[in-house]
């Protein structure tokens, strides 16, 4: 029973990660109503910078609001620069310029900041293990911050006029322009937006799995994965969708099918899930008229 | 146009001033070489996910620019050409054929990856072309009855494993064994050594469990393994989960024998990440020099090595051991190359790739030398022990010969 | 003889499709007849390495076809068309390392093993719908590899160690090299499912199937069963891009995991996107853009080719964004009415 409980924790512990990168793509989804496939690698790469500005001396906080800042700006110059031309031409179009981006920002984080692991530092330390070491001080901070982060998006999505308005860009940019919605300036903002909580995922993430260029790469799956089971358009139900996939994976890895299938059952469960309710299990059905 | 000319000129003149014609003919004959230039080709993953290995060729470009500096070999300079395949089988086939076919290279050297050496595997021995030192670790390329024209570089990890699981028989006879492996060929190496030396106690004795390299976490796995009550833990996974494990094991209380790959051991990029304190009494066997380790910071080879990096790779990542082991692998390739004089048929070099004398190379540990005979491909075979003391790794035990386990 | 003098008809197909239903008898037959010279061109005037890159060439615009055809003019986006491509190699390498089959016999077994398996995974698709499927099927070919290694199967599939063939031998009576065999399989076998895909697409069901993508409400008014056609629509689709994997397997003479990671599914998906969706003409420069491409970013930055890869892919669908073929289309129209002005 010990070991049942202790998978749990770590699960939990695991999910933490995934509803904070979960969280980043209902971010974005919410404002551009595309699923960022590079959403990782920019996370990745804004992680980096602020490994460079901590190396380089910058105190912690510091860096970590500096970072949020950049990844905001290089999130909108990409809506600007890359998302802008294509944004008439049809949707699967736009896969394709999230693949290049995939490729480009993946391939010259290595390039600009080297292959090996490293290091990145944690503003919550403690001086003993909790919880029979399996949770650190820093997962329960990453969580805490997961949830604050969380708790303004929906007050921001809710209650701001600016929010608002992106939503309305988002899900019906004609419409929206028609009650003087500035689109473009709300979409680039959205993928601003979208890129800040995508460094601030990122830097709560790198001091578990350790900063390496690829870092993003599995744990971007779980958090789809989450996103879905949660519900795309929900940031609550992505939340709870990222701990759930956390603690299902532990549990098919230790007591269902053995580890080499843990990934291959946690998905499947996930799938059933969405069979049974396709918009996710906190999603809003949307029905569409003719 | 110009330097053509050069080179021309001073081919020639070196031809005159040897008077060496009749040598020069095979020379001549041969793929992959001109009178001025031997042309070597390798494959790498140059972009993908496992881009880190890149700067291997990186290195010897770079090593292979230096000794051309230094009047290249038998009178000729070496051009290297590295191919992308970005760690996908087919393309490795793509490339090779482009440098078999296309390029004309003489042979191939040091190309990255197991699954990527396999799919050329055949090819290069049809074609016999030679299909030296490759970058991988698994045990298959000493093969030289079936596969005459392919040898590997590095000892194997099922060496490694081995080498493991005969000290745990030595030391701890009734020890219950937990073995996290990456599962893929490299993992699996760790699965089929410890099998090897365990034979029909392997079931017994043994509980495995298993991680995708691109797995976030491995928790849960320790958490398993910890759960059966395994007082021997023994890891084949990659440096970035070598560092989770460490400090996670040490976390959670647990004080195992823990056994950890030498791929996953540098000072700088695993131990120092999972907290130096946390990794004392982690056992591995290994054949390089750690160049993060403090105990090689004034070493003679080592600053051999240094040198050269801020010579010709002043952007490289010093920290980076894929730098150390493309050095090793580097010069051995350039020793075979001036054992083979001015013949560079691909007969010769295969021959003298083949019947190499044991060499001491400067980021090797003292008294490991890499060697091959006609009727033994395994070029490095030796290992020895050692322990991470919180600071740096203190070898124990003799020199351990792969082929004696 | 005669399937010697019958090849070169099935070579044609691939560039037939530019005909349009109302071009005169005479020229339909020059476009064939320039077809047919297109398509074995490449023997004689292609060194080996050339003439394999084409091979591999055709096979990926065979496997993007295959794509397009529930992507593309069905609507479903799948991200894991690389599940297929591996399910494909791994029926022809099994058969073939274990069981000795030759090459020719294990093409049904795997067109029928992918056709079920693309009908089985096509059920659960009918009720997801545009993201929650693309990264449904994206989840599919992340598992693939997974399964391939496991344990209870390694014994097939050889497990992370992957299985060697050896391809087939051209026959005594044609005096062509391995490498110009294997070029005419592959370049035959593409011919005849681009010309059976084009067949089914101007027809009947291909109507219908865009139908269901772009009306799904009024394709259901008016009679059609959509579920029925959206299932068949993924079993189809898989059959040609598994035969493309098994094509791939014999070319390669080795399949491995590693082979079929999450790469080539979006490899495929570029392929899909650069060539211009629910295009058959489009599919083929889609397999020309995914294997010339990378070579291309290659010799501009040794340094991170990836990300010249990358550039030239945004590139060309900011100048072309419906692809190759929306460009070639846009052309045609402009000559046709620079023709009648």
């Amino acid at each position: 029973m010990d070991g049942l409980a202790h998978q749990i924790i770590a699960g939990i512990a695991t999910g933490g990660i995934y509803a904070s990168v979960a969280l980043a793509l209902v971010m974005i989804y919410q404002a551009t109503h595309h699923i960022n496939f590079a959403q990782g690698e920019m996370a990745t790469l804004s992680t980096f910078i602020a490994w460079y500005l901590v190396t380089e001396g910058v105190p912690y906080w510091l860096a970590f609001f500096a970072t949020i800042g950049i990844s905001f700006v290089i999130g909108a110059l990409i809506e600007r620069i890359l998302l802008r031309p294509v944004q008439n031409a049809p949707p699967l179009t736009h896969v394709g310029v999230f693949i290049g981006l995939l490729l480009i920002i993946g391939n010259a984080t290595g390039w600009i900041f080297g292959y090996t692991t490293k290091v990145f530092p944690t503003p919550f330390v403690s001086d003993r293990p909790l919880m029979g070491g399996l949770v650190s001080a820093h997962e329960l901070g990453t969580t805490a911050v997961t949830l604050v982060v969380l708790m303004l998006i929906f007050v921001f999505f809710r209650y701001t006029k600016l929010g608002l308005g992106m939503r309305a860009a988002a899900y019906n940019p004609r419409s929206a322009r028609l009650v003087g919605i500035n689109v473009g300036m709300m979409l680039a903002l959205g993928w601003g937006l979208a890129a800040a909580v995508g460094a601030i995922a990122g830097m709560m993430v790198a001091p578990v799995v350790f900063l390496d260029p690829t870092m993003m790469l599995g744990i971007l799956l779980y958090a789809f994965a989450g996103a879905l089971l949660g519900g795309i358009d929900n940031p609550g139900g992505a939340v709870l969708g990222g701990f759930a996939v956390g603690v299902l994976e532990n549990l098919a890895g230790a007591y269902v099918v053995g580890t080499e299938l843990k990934l291959t059952v946690a998905l499947i469960i996930i799938i059933s899930v969405l069979l049974v309710r396709p918009a996710g299990l906190f999603g809003r059905v949307v029905l569409s008229r003719v | 146009m110009n330097t053509t000319r050069r080179s021309l000129l001073l081919g020639a003149g070196a031809g005159a001033a040897t008077l060496a014609l009749p040598n020069l003919a095979p020379a001549q004959e041969a793929p992959g070489v001109t009178a001025n230039e031997i042309r070597i080709g390798s494959t790498n993953a140059l972009s993908g996910p496992v881009s880190s290995y890149s700067v291997i060729s990186r290195s010897h470009e770079a090593l292979f620019k230096r000794l051309n500096e230094q009047g290249g070999v038998g009178g000729k300079r070496v051009n290297f050409i590295v191919y992308d395949d970005g760690y996908q089988p087919p393309r490795t086939l793509e490339q090779t054929r482009r440098l078999v076919e296309q390029d004309r290279v003489a042979f191939c050297f040091n190309q990255l990856g197991t699954p990527t050496n396999s799919a050329i595997h055949r090819y290069m021995n049809q074609r016999k072309v030679p299909h030296l030192f490759l970058a991988t670790g698994a045990d298959k390329w000493a093969n030289p009855r079936e596969f005459p024209w392919t040898i590997g570089f590095q000892p194997s990890y099922r060496v490694e494993a081995q080498i493991y699981a005969r000290y745990i028989l030595d030391q701890k006879p009734n020890a219950k064994i937990g073995l996290l492996y990456q599962n893929d060929d490299f993992g699996k190496d760790y699965l089929n050594g410890v099998r090897d030396v365990l034979g029909a106690r392997f079931d017994a004795m043994v509980k495995t469990a298993t991680n995708e390299a691109t797995d976030p976490t491995i928790d849960s796995q320790i958490v398993q393994l910890q759960g059966t009550g395994a007082d021997v833990l023994i890891c084949g996974i990659v440096p970035r989960h070598a560092a989770q494990a460490i400090r996670r094991v040490h976390d959670m209380g647990w004080r195992p024998m823990f056994f950890m790959t030498n791929v996953s051991i540098s000072a700088s990029v695993v131990m120092t990440p999972a907290g130096p304190e946390k990794g004392v009494g982690v056992i591995t066997s290994d054949f390089r020099k750690d160049q993060s380790d403090p105990a090689w910071a004034n070493d003679a080879g080592m600053n051999e090595w240094r040198g050269f990096m801020r010579q010709y790779l002043p952007e490289g990542d010093q920290n980076d051991n894929n730098y150390t082991y493309a050095y090793a692998a580097g010069l051995t390739m350039i020793q075979v190359l001036r054992n083979c004089g001015t013949d560079f048929t691909r007969e010769n070099v295969m021959k003298q790739a083949t019947s190499l004398a044991p060499l001491e190379l400067p980021t090797l540990l003292p008294g490991i030398r890499v060697q091959s005979q006609p009727t033994n491909y395994n070029v490095g075979r030796q290992m020895q022990l050692q322990r991470w003391n919180g600071r740096s790794w203190e070898r124990f035990g003799n020199i351990i010969e792969g082929a004696s386990v | 003889m005669s399937s010697a003098t019958g090849l070169p008809e099935g070579v044609a197909a691939a560039p037939v499709p530019v005909a349009e239903a109302g071009t005169p008898a005479w020229q339909r037959l020059l476009l064939v007849a320039g077809g047919v010279i297109l398509a074995l061109a490449p023997l004689w005037l292609l060194e080996s390495f050339h003439l394999f890159q084409l091979t591999m060439a055709v096979i990926m615009a065979l496997a993007v076809l295959g794509l397009n055809i529930v992507t593309g003019y069905n609507g479903q986006i799948s991200l894991g068309h690389g599940a297929f491509f591996a399910v494909g190699a791994y029926c022809t390498a099994i058969l073939m390392s274990h069981f000795d089959w030759s090459f020719w016999w294990t093409l049904p077994v795997s067109a029928a093993v992918c056709a079920t398996v693309g009908f089985g995974i096509g059920f659960p698709a009918l009720r997801l719908a545009g993201h929650y499927l693309a990264l449904t099927t994206f989840a599919l070919a992340v598992a693939v590899p997974q399964l391939l290694k496991h344990k209870a199967v390694e014994d097939w599939t050889g497990g992370v160690q992957g299985l060697f063939l050896v391809k087939p031998d051209p026959p005594a009576f044609l005096p062509v090299t391995p490498d110009q065999w294997i070029y005419l399989v592959v370049v035959s076998i593409a011919a005849v499912l681009f010309f059976l895909t084009w067949n089914l697409i101007r027809g009947r069901i291909g109507r219908a199937l865009m139908a269901t993508r772009d009306h799904p409400t009024a394709a259901e008014a008016m009679g059609m069963d959509i579920a029925s056609l959206k299932t068949k629509a993924f079993a189809v689709s898989a059959l040609v891009t598994g035969i493309a994997g098994s094509l791939s397997a014999v070319a390669i003479e080795f399949v491995a995991p590693d082979s079929f990671t999450i790469f080539v599914s979006i490899t495929l998906f570029v392929g899909m996107v650069a060539g211009g969706v629910a295009s058959i003409l489009g599919s083929l420069f889609g397999g020309l853009f995914v294997l010339f491409v990378p070579n291309i970013a290659e010799s501009i930055s040794k340094a991170a080719p990836g990300v010249i890869y990358g550039i030239i892919l945004i590139g060309l669908l900011f100048v072309m964004p419906d692809g190759f073929a929306g460009l070639l289309r846009r052309l045609t129209a402009r000559l046709r009415r620079g023709g009648t002005s």
